[in-house]
């Protein structure tokens, strides 16, 4: 049991790291590293927001879709749910978590569109996750998104001061930096666990 | 058939029943917040440079309406943006002087002194943090475009080794001086007077050793000046816009010609 789970979340952790692996979040992963500040607050709105949306969209995948033989409806219906979940939490958040709201707040627009989320709740119904195993897979590759966007926003406070070619500057080099790092992360397809 | 007819209800009831989630929620988590904060952010500049000491235009906004800052505390927008916000906020207007932002000092490629060569990364804080960086005269603009790389107006730019404003892009909202490690940056009223570009502090000889262009504190310029508006303090003349009559003695002159319109 324990086993499976580390197995899990090691796999969406690293093996299958949703940005540099699986491609996913590309456009917040490049548009919110450059400090790594931000970064970190766009990374935890993420975890959040995949969690939180995994859970409802797995709900609605296994007690009305299935059900009624709609799973065909999946991506819409998730579509649905995420937009309106993430409407519901900037409001709470505004109204209750006043500080919280202030440190996620640009963020979380940010996410609703973000093919991460849908990704992860679309990959949970493929790999016939129960509700332990999805909750696991989907904070690891929320976490994974994190390591990643924090890993690139280093690499990129770094690089605002060394000489780079004039043709190379802003979005080239990362870009290049990026696509490094995915093959880096190409390494750890080795692992069997 | 009836496959259809189950889809659109399950997507239509879930699109009804999120909708008015939203609704309820909206009206349940709603913020108070006051009218006029939106209209000041329409009538501000936009720019969110932080030239007024807040985080934007919109944090500004909610602090004028908090009576925190001043109607007229819009630095960018000028006495358009000041009265409008003035009558939004139902109060009299004052007038603010538009100003904009010089640079004390023409100590150019050709006139200005080098300690050593500098090939570190093109910025003049990195650069005054080499023994003051590479101009002989410690007072200086080092001209590596610090400032023009954080104006969000395209006003400053840095030409043969100095700095140099244009006062009709300026805004005055402060970045360059925040970002200049020489406080070589100050801000001058916008009608044009004569302006002194040199920033040293040294003795008159101390200076000509180290710049061509520097002022020497020579006083011919305050000995000139009819309303005496023009004082030497710290080696170096300063014009004081109030009583200055823009009559162009000290700038015809200055031995150094550092003093320009």
């Amino acid at each position: 049991m324990f086993k499976e789970m580390f197995a899990i979340s090691i796999t969406a952790l690293l093996i299958q790291n949703v940005v540099l692996v699986k491609f996913l979040g590309i456009c917040p992963f490049l548009g919110v590293s450059k400090k790594i500040s931000t970064a970190t607050g766009m990374g935890l709105a993420v975890v959040f927001v995949i969690t939180i949306a995994a859970i409802l969209t797995w709900c609605v995948n296994t007690f009305v879709l299935i059900p009624l033989n709609l799973a065909y409806l999946q991506t819409l219906a998730f579509i649905l749910v995420i937009a309106t979940l993430v409407q519901l939490v900037e409001m709470f958040l505004q109204k209750c978590v006043p500080a919280l709201y202030s440190a996620l707040g640009i963020y979380l627009p940010l996410i609703t569109t973000n093919c991460a989320v849908l990704g992860v709740a679309l990959l949970n119904i493929q790999n016939n996750y129960n509700f332990l195993q999805m909750i696991v897979y989907s904070i690891s590759t929320g976490l994974s998104f994190l390591l990643a966007i924090v890993i690139l926003a280093g690499i990129r406070e770094r690089l605002e001061t060394s000489d780079i070619p004039k043709s190379l500057q802003g979005f080239p080099i990362t870009l290049i930096t990026a696509g490094l790092m995915a093959i880096a992360f190409l390494g750890f397809s080795g692992f069997s666990i | 058939m009836t496959n259809i007819i189950y889809a659109a209800i399950v997507l239509g009831g879930m699109g009804l029943i999120f909708g008015a989630l939203l609704g309820i929620a909206g009206r349940i988590f709603k913020v108070q917040k006051d009218e006029r904060e939106d209209e000041i952010l329409n009538v501000l500049p936009g720019a969110n440079c932080g030239g007024c000491g807040y985080a934007g235009c919109a944090d500004f906004a909610s602090n004028v309406v908090n009576g925190n800052a001043k109607t007229n505390g819009c630095p960018v927008g000028g006495n358009d943006c000041a009265n409008k916000v003035a009558a939004i906020m139902g109060v009299a207007a004052s007038e603010v002087e538009r100003k904009v932002a010089r640079v004390k000092c023409s100590g150019n490629n050709n006139s200005a002194g080098l300690k050593f060569r500098y090939y570190g990364i093109r910025d003049c804080i990195a650069a005054s943090k080499l023994g003051g960086g590479q101009k002989l005269c410690d007072y200086g603009c080092l001209g590596l475009g610090t400032c023009q790389q954080g104006c969000k107006f395209g006003a400053i730019k840095v030409v043969d080794g100095v700095a140099k404003v244009d006062p009709d892009k300026c805004t005055a909202c402060g970045m360059c001086v925040s970002y200049c490690p020489k406080n070589v940056i100050e801000f001058v009223p916008y009608t044009a007077k004569p302006f002194v570009t040199c920033n040293s502090k040294q003795k008159g000889a101390d200076v000509a050793a180290v710049c061509k262009a520097g002022c020497i504190a020579c006083g011919i310029c305050e000995k000139n000046c009819p309303t005496k508006a023009i004082v030497i303090t710290d080696n170096i003349a300063h014009v004081d816009p109030d009583k200055c009559t823009n009559c162009g003695v000290c700038v015809s002159k200055c031995p150094k010609k550092v003093i320009i319109r």
